[in-house]
């Protein structure tokens, strides 16, 4: 079965995101106001080949574990959408 | 001692650091491919400054997958030396080498400028040599900012692992004088078996006389005497 899963990584809560700091600052300078907290993560879709959901699931949390997040800065979560 | 500098696609640091080790320091020197399977019998492996991979995804993480570095980490369980500057410490950190990550700098910019650094431990040799004093460095990087949880950098302290610290150029620690977060103004650290090391500041850019600063020299100098 070939699945599609949708990955949000996103600095952790207490640490400082410059980016989204600068890109609020944009914000202000186009006149919005009262907007705060604004954060900066990423998306990933992969999309993978699995023999049911279970193992679509251990793989991606795998790929997270080892290469797409750092455990350090970031956390993750996923969802998987069956794609036949 | 061999030295070898592995080039990764995006390296840019590879040629000054090859070009300090053999010229302003008169060491033999291998360029390593980050493909390579083998480390041709290098004695201390350079991992170098630049933008390995684009820096996409993270600074270093997907460097640390390329073929060489099984060699390298191979290398530094067996105790061989083993030093990542700028883009070469994130990916010493994403490879767990060394403890921590290289997050963005707090200052919302890419920092490039000569900041004041000054050695935290004389048991490294990296550090041994060097004088109780500020040394001048030039930096410059966009995540520099080390960052890791309140245990491990307790750890990391209390076992003596900080190289420097950024400091002014009377050698003094402040928050005026970190150019870019980092915890406790550390500017790099060294592993349990202290053969590990990573460092944000570039010694191969402040190495030769007719830059006017030899800072640099004196680190590297320091690691010829094992």
């Amino acid at each position: 079965m070939k699945f599609l899963a949708k990955i949000n990584i996103m600095p952790r809560e207490e640490l400082l995101d410059p980016q989204g700091k600068a890109t609020i600052l944009g914000l202000n300078n186009l006149g919005f106001q009262g907007v705060e907290n604004l954060r900066v993560g990423k998306r990933i879709h992969l999309q993978l080949e699995a023999a049911s959901s279970d193992e679509a699931s251990a793989k991606v949390q795998e790929a997270c574990n080892k290469l797409l997040h750092n455990p350090i800065m970031e956390v993750f979560e996923f969802e998987l959408v069956g794609l036949n | 001692m061999k030295f070898g500098v592995i080039t990764f696609p995006g390296s840019n640091c590879d040629e000054d650091l090859i070009f300090t080790l053999r010229e302003n320091l008169g060491q033999e020197v291998v360029n390593l491919w980050h493909k390579d399977t083998d480390l041709q019998g290098c004695d201390f492996v350079f991992l170098p400054g630049g933008f390995s991979y684009g820096d996409y995804l993270r600074s270093g993480a997907i460097a640390r997958f390329s073929p060489i570095m099984n060699e390298v980490i191979r290398h530094a369980e067996r105790g061989g030396y083993v030093m990542g500057i700028c883009n070469g410490f994130q990916i010493l950190t994403e490879a767990h080498l060394l403890d921590g990550a290289l997050i963005h700098n707090n200052t919302m910019s890419f920092v490039c400028k000569n900041v004041w650094i000054k050695p935290a431990t004389k048991n490294t040799i990296l550090t041994r040599k060097l004088e109780d004093r500020a040394y001048k460095i030039p930096i410059a990087h966009g995540e520099g900012n080390f960052f890791c949880d309140q245990d491990t950098l307790k750890r990391i302290e209390d076992e003596d692992r900080v190289l420097f610290r950024y400091c002014d150029e009377k050698g003094q620690q402040s928050e005026g004088s970190n150019p870019n977060g980092s915890l406790n103004n550390i500017v790099g650290i060294t592993n349990k078996g202290r053969n590990v090391f990573g460092m944000m500041p570039h010694p191969e850019r402040a190495a030769d006389p007719i830059l006017k600063n030899i800072d640099g020299v004196y680190m590297l100098e320091s690691l010829l005497s094992v």
